[in-house]
């Protein structure tokens, strides 16, 4: 069977390929499909002109027919943009002829109007034409909409399209608009069927609809309890598991502010009250660095990932300039520490507002950390938080690693167990305390690069964490990074938990009280530091 | 009579597995004058602490005549009657010996009599004649910081001296003074050891053979000897720890 | 009882000459509104403006007393006595509410112009009995008192002491901003308590209202004074004084460190209170923005700048630094915050006893 096209070679008439056939029969069928519909289609056009009674006839006409054109002219017509002239023709916006599809003039011409028949028929038609639509996304658009809008009628439609349809998610959404409609369908066995499916959907939209259909279904009544408490379940699995989701995120911004504070409060026993301030220079840096790399195309989506080594460099030098110059002196004296740290602080917010003045900056965030994840179980997840999510942890490991797995790490470590024996090992303890310092406001810094994806960049931008990271450390118990780790976590959580019940505002509140009362039991926090080192 | 004043029985103190005190059992009768040595770290002050209130057991028995020290604060201890030194000379550094004398000076200690308190002139004798006995009269309007180490120690058994308690607890007490003050000291708590228990944890075993008391040795968190200085000089477990290693 | 004013030792400069300059600036404060009765073109004529702000000092001195108190002598660094302060200004501004009576916007016989705003249809319970002067007083002193009473027994029976004591502190006035900036909270939410008319009969925003709430003020502050020098010079300040240098040695000798340190932070809640509620008629204002952390920590600040530990210190650092935020305020409002900022630094560092230190040689 060899056909090489252009081939000078006589074939016999009758001995016809049969792979050429049957592309000519399929050839053959499509263009007449379209034809055998154009006839109808026009056919059903006059009655657009008519009355609404004629209109809402034409509409559902044109809705079974499955003709590309039909889809533009509904849609003109929902959007009050169809036109019919004296004479009975239908204009388009254009204008153009909505039965040869030519440019004409709309002299003379006014509006079709609809009545609420109309508008649900029109609702219905538009519906069916999408579920043949070549675009997948439509099509699930379309199935939702008959799940809504649901009548008997769309069984076999649905069935058909089910029959046809590749995409597995489509399909399953039009399985579900299946469902809705033999619920509303006379078949029995059909809609026991339906019940069950929609009670595995747990969705409280096929809540709804079972909710419904018990008042219509006296006989279906346990079916449907079963189903709607199935969905009950599911919704509130998902209902938990998009709080836990949203506790974390909390958890883990909280994380990444009181980190920092972790290192310098928790191991340094230095209490600053400008870290704050840090993260909020950090949020700053971001911004620069994005107005940077504005102009630069190929680096502009990539601005955020080069801000978390620029705002952790900041902070860290501000903080080794602050350990250096005032911290150092005040050492061994807390209250005055937490005073004059306090100032710089000020200083800071102040600095920053003469700077970049006192409104919000903004700092977009790139397109790969927009949008929304959709989880199995129909959990929503945001992108940025969850990528906050993702960064909290790595900023975790990174310091862990640092204070485990460096020399710095060790010498960090000896310093603050023995100051006077790590001295006479020859460890620099004023360039340790530096570096140590430097390093737990650098961590502030990357907190900002991630405050900055959630909050404004302003020059207050850190007092609101600063509070809360100094819970998370007490709660956690000062000097533990696991205790860091945990509380901020259980913080996070607890807020989001509490926010339904008692509001935004309340639920911090409760929260602070909540830790006043738990260090009563545990004053030295969750993780506490056990034996001599803490009874000091 | 007979009825202890301090008793322990089986004391652990567990610090993050490292066990401060294994099983510690001590009696200390009325009127008597006990000393306590051992080793660096063989939980001298731990036992301290833990009679003071401020570290409680593990497990074991602590009791002061009729009351459970384990369950009370280390104020309503002090209050009971059991006076305490500090190893490391602790007092007020901002007030001055006789405000320092004054606030140990045994009175109602509620904020409101506090507030009220007026200084008798029997209190006034009181607190001079305490500073007569370890010879601060001279620096009575000094603040205390400005005292010497030695001062210091005297200065903080002045204190003990006007909490009047039952029971003192004296660590480490002849720490930097002379030898004449550390006889003074000896004498000193031999004569009080008349009327009140004590004990003193000390390293100068010359001191502890002058006190001339019973004597009871402690070692990694447990007793490891009692008796007469020169029994447990001669016991071969002591001599073991002190000299063996 | 001038006798018993709390002056440190001191030792170049005498005690004798404190008390001098101390009489001295009580005379010429009590002399102030007087000298603004005088014609406008006299000499010693003294503005409106001056009056008034200085009786807002006296009530911002008051305070600095009452955290000095606390903190200089029991070594309590509440960074939240702007709460005790702002909660006395509104147990106050709600009996100034509620003189309002019909005279309100809405015109409601009973309730304040929010509480019809938001329809509300009778006062809430807490309202109740804010109609009375001694009543609306007396509260300015016992929720303040009760607070700190509930707060400072938590703490310091769990022996949260130092650094964690001022952030709880904080974060305690932190959350009651945010708290009275609720709506639902029945104080006014964001906008608090303003449009005072009258109090005591008396219109307010007349020069004799300021005259006599300059005295008030002024009595008040002898009166905080007098109290704190006698909790000072007591052996009650001398145990304060050892609880904040060594507290568990205080344990040992037998004080309930918890008793007495509740005592001081009450005491000092109660006078935060007061000053709040003359502070309140003064300024015609309460609103959440009192409760806000920086409040507090700016009041640590006066004490600091004059000299804690002596009662003396907290009125100089009061009147010394809000002349100097005034002024700056007026000539470069963008300093002031830089100013501000480098107080802290600069006092902690160079002036460790504050500008007192600078006289005296012998700190307490």
């Amino acid at each position: 069977m060899t056909t090489a096209p252009g081939l000078p070679r006589r074939r016999p008439f009758l001995k016809v390929d049969m792979r050429q056939f049957l592309l000519a029969l399929g050839l053959l069928l499509w263009l007449a499909l379209p034809a055998r519909a154009q006839d109808a289609y026009t056919a059903a056009l006059p009655g657009l002109a008519g009355s609404f009674g004629d209109i809402a006839t034409s509409v559902e006409q044109l809705g079974a027919l499955g003709d590309p054109r039909a889809l533009p002219l509904l849609r003109a017509l929902q959007e009050g943009k169809l036109q019919k002239t004296a004479d009975g023709r239908l204009l388009l916006p254009g204008p153009v002829d909505a039965a040869t599809g030519q440019p004409t003039d709309a002299a003379g011409a006014e509006t079709v109007r609809l009545n609420n028949r109309v508008r649900q028929a029109l609702r219905g038609a538009l519906g069916r034409l999408q579920l043949v639509s070549p675009d997948a996304a439509e099509r699930a658009t379309a199935a939702d909409a008959i799940f809504r809008s649901r009548s008997a009628e769309d069984v076999p439609l649905l069935q058909a399209a089910i029959a046809r349809e590749a995409d597995a998610g489509v399909k399953a959404r039009m399985e579900l608009a299946l469902a809705a409609a033999q619920l509303v369908a006379p078949d029995e066995s059909a809609k026991r069927d339906a019940i069950a499916r929609l009670g595995a959907a747990g969705t409280v939209e096929a809540r709804a609809l079972l909710i419904e259909a018990r008042a219509a279904n006296p006989s279906m009544v346990t079916a449907i309890d079963v189903s709607i408490a199935t969905i009950d379940r599911a919704l509130s699995i998902r209902r938990a598991a998009e709080t836990l989701f949203q506790g974390l995120s909390l958890g883990s911004v909280l994380l990444l502010a009181a980190l920092g504070l972790a290192v310098t409060f928790g191991v340094m026993g230095v209490i600053n009250m400008a870290h704050g301030e840090f993260v909020m220079l950090g949020a700053y840096a971001t911004f620069v660095v994005q107005e940077a790399c504005r102009g630069i195309p190929w680096l502009a989506p990539w601005s955020l990932p080069l801000s978390v080594p620029a705002a952790f460099l900041v902070a860290a030098a501000a903080g080794a300039v602050l350990e250096r110059g005032l911290i150092r002196h005040l050492y061994g004296r807390p209250l005055e520490t937490l005073l004059m740290t306090f100032g710089v602080g000020m200083i800071l917010q102040q600095a920053v507002r003469t700077i970049f003045g006192a409104q919000n900056r903004e700092v977009t965030s790139p397109a790969w950390m927009q949008g929304t994840l959709m989880l199995p179980g129909g959990i929503a997840v945001t992108q940025n938080r969850l990528w906050i999510i993702v960064f909290g942890i790595a900023v975790l490991l990174l310091v862990i690693a640092a204070i485990r797995f460096t020399r710095f790490g060790l010498e960090m470590r000896a310093v603050v167990q023995n100051r006077r024996i790590a001295a006479t090992m020859g460890i620099r303890t004023g360039r340790v305390d530096a570096l140590t310092f430097a390093f737990g406001s650098g961590i502030a810094g990357m907190a900002g690069v991630a405050l900055s994806q959630i909050d404004n960049v302003s020059p207050n931008l850190g007092t609101g964490y600063i509070i809360d990271s100094f819970m998370v450390v007490v709660f956690g118990g000062v000097g533990s990074l696991a205790g860091t780790l945990v509380g901020a976590l259980t913080l996070g959580v607890v807020n989001k938990v509490l926010e339904p019940y008692a509001g935004a505002v309340l639920a911090k509140v409760f929260v602070l009280v909540a830790i006043m009362l738990f260090i009563q039991r545990r004053p030295r926090g969750l993780f506490a530091l056990k034996g001599r080192a803490a009874e000091s | 009579m007979s009825e202890p004043v301090l008793y322990l029985d089986g004391v652990s103190v567990v610090f993050d597995g490292f066990k401060a005190l294994n099983n510690l059992s001590l009696i200390v009768d009325a009127g008597e004058l006990r000393a306590i040595i051992g080793p660096n770290g063989a939980g001298k002050t731990t036992m301290m602490d833990v009679i003071t209130g401020k570290t409680r057991p593990t497990a074991g028995v602590v009791r002061f005549r009729e009351h459970d020290l384990t369950r009370l604060d280390e104020a309503t201890i002090a209050n009971l009657g059991i006076g305490r030194k500090f190893q490391k000379p602790t007092m007020f550094d901002a007030l001055t010996v006789f405000e320092n004398l004054e606030l140990a000076l045994k009175a109602p200690r509620g904020p409101l009599a506090c507030l009220r308190w007026v200084l008798s002139g029997e209190a006034r004798r009181r607190i001079e004649s305490v500073m007569e006995e370890v010879g601060l009269s001279a620096r009575a309007g000094d603040r205390a910081a400005i005292l010497s180490h030695g001062q210091r120690q005297w200065l903080e058994i002045g204190m003990l001296l006007m909490q009047d308690p039952e029971l003192l607890l004296v660590d480490e007490p002849v720490a930097g003074m002379t030898d004449q003050e550390t006889e003074h000291t000896a004498a000193l708590l031999v004569r009080i050891a008349g009327q009140r228990s004590v004990v003193v944890v000390e390293h100068d075993l010359e001191f502890v053979r002058a006190l001339g008391s019973k004597v009871t040795v402690l070692c990694e968190g447990t007793m490891l000897s009692e008796g007469s200085i020169d029994h447990v000089q001669n016991d071969p477990r002591v001599i073991e720890v002190y000299l063996g290693r | 009882m001038s006798a018993s004013l709390a002056v440190p030792a001191p030792g170049g400069f005498g005690r004798m000459t404190l008390r001098l300059v101390l009489i001295g600036a009580v005379l010429i404060l009590a002399l102030l509104p007087a000298l603004n009765r005088l014609p406008a073109d006299s000499a010693l004529h003294v503005s409106d403006f001056i009056v008034s702000i200085t009786g807002k000092w006296i009530t911002y001195a008051i305070l600095a007393l009452a955290i000095d108190l606390a903190w200089g002598y029991a070594g309590i660094l509440s960074l939240g006595h702007g709460a005790f302060f702002a909660l006395g200004g509104y147990a106050i501004g709600m009996h100034l509410m509620r003189l309002i009576g019909p005279r309100g916007v809405y015109g409601h016989p009973t309730l304040p112009d929010f509480m019809v705003f938001l329809g509300y249809q009778e006062l809430p319970w807490y309202w109740l009995g804010f109609d009375h002067f001694p009543f609306a007083i007396l509260m300015a002193m016992l929720v303040p008192g009760l607070l700190a009473g509930v707060v400072g027994f938590l703490a310091f029976r769990s022996r949260i002491t130092g650094v964690y004591l001022s952030i709880i502190t904080q974060a305690l006035t932190y959350a009651l901003m945010l708290a009275f900036f609720r709506n639902d909270m029945g104080f006014g939410g964001n906008n608090g308590f303003t449009d005072f008319k009258e109090l005591l009969g008396m219109p307010l925003n007349t020069s004799a209202a300021r005259s006599t709430l300059f005295y008030a003020s002024l009595l008040l502050l002898l009166g905080a004074l007098w109290l704190c020098s006698w909790v000072a010079q007591s052996k009650l300040g001398r145990v304060l004084v050892a609880i904040r240098d060594a507290e568990s040695r205080v344990r040992f000798l037998g004080y309930d460190v918890t008793r007495h340190k509740l005592f001081v932070f009450v005491l000092s809640a109660m006078i935060a209170g007061l000053a709040g509620a003359l502070y309140v008629p003064q300024v015609g204002i309460i609103n959440p923005g009192e409760f806000s952390p920086g409040n507090s920590i700016e009041a640590v600040i006066w004490v600091a700048v004059g000299g804690r530990g002596t009662l003396i210190g907290a009125l100089l650092g009061a009147f010394s630094v809000n002349a100097l935020k005034t002024w700056l305020t007026t000539v470069a409002p963008d300093l002031w915050l830089f100013a501000l900022g480098g107080l802290f630094v600069a006092v902690t560092l160079f002036l460790p006893r504050g500008l007192i230190g600078l006289f005296s040689k012998a700190p307490r």
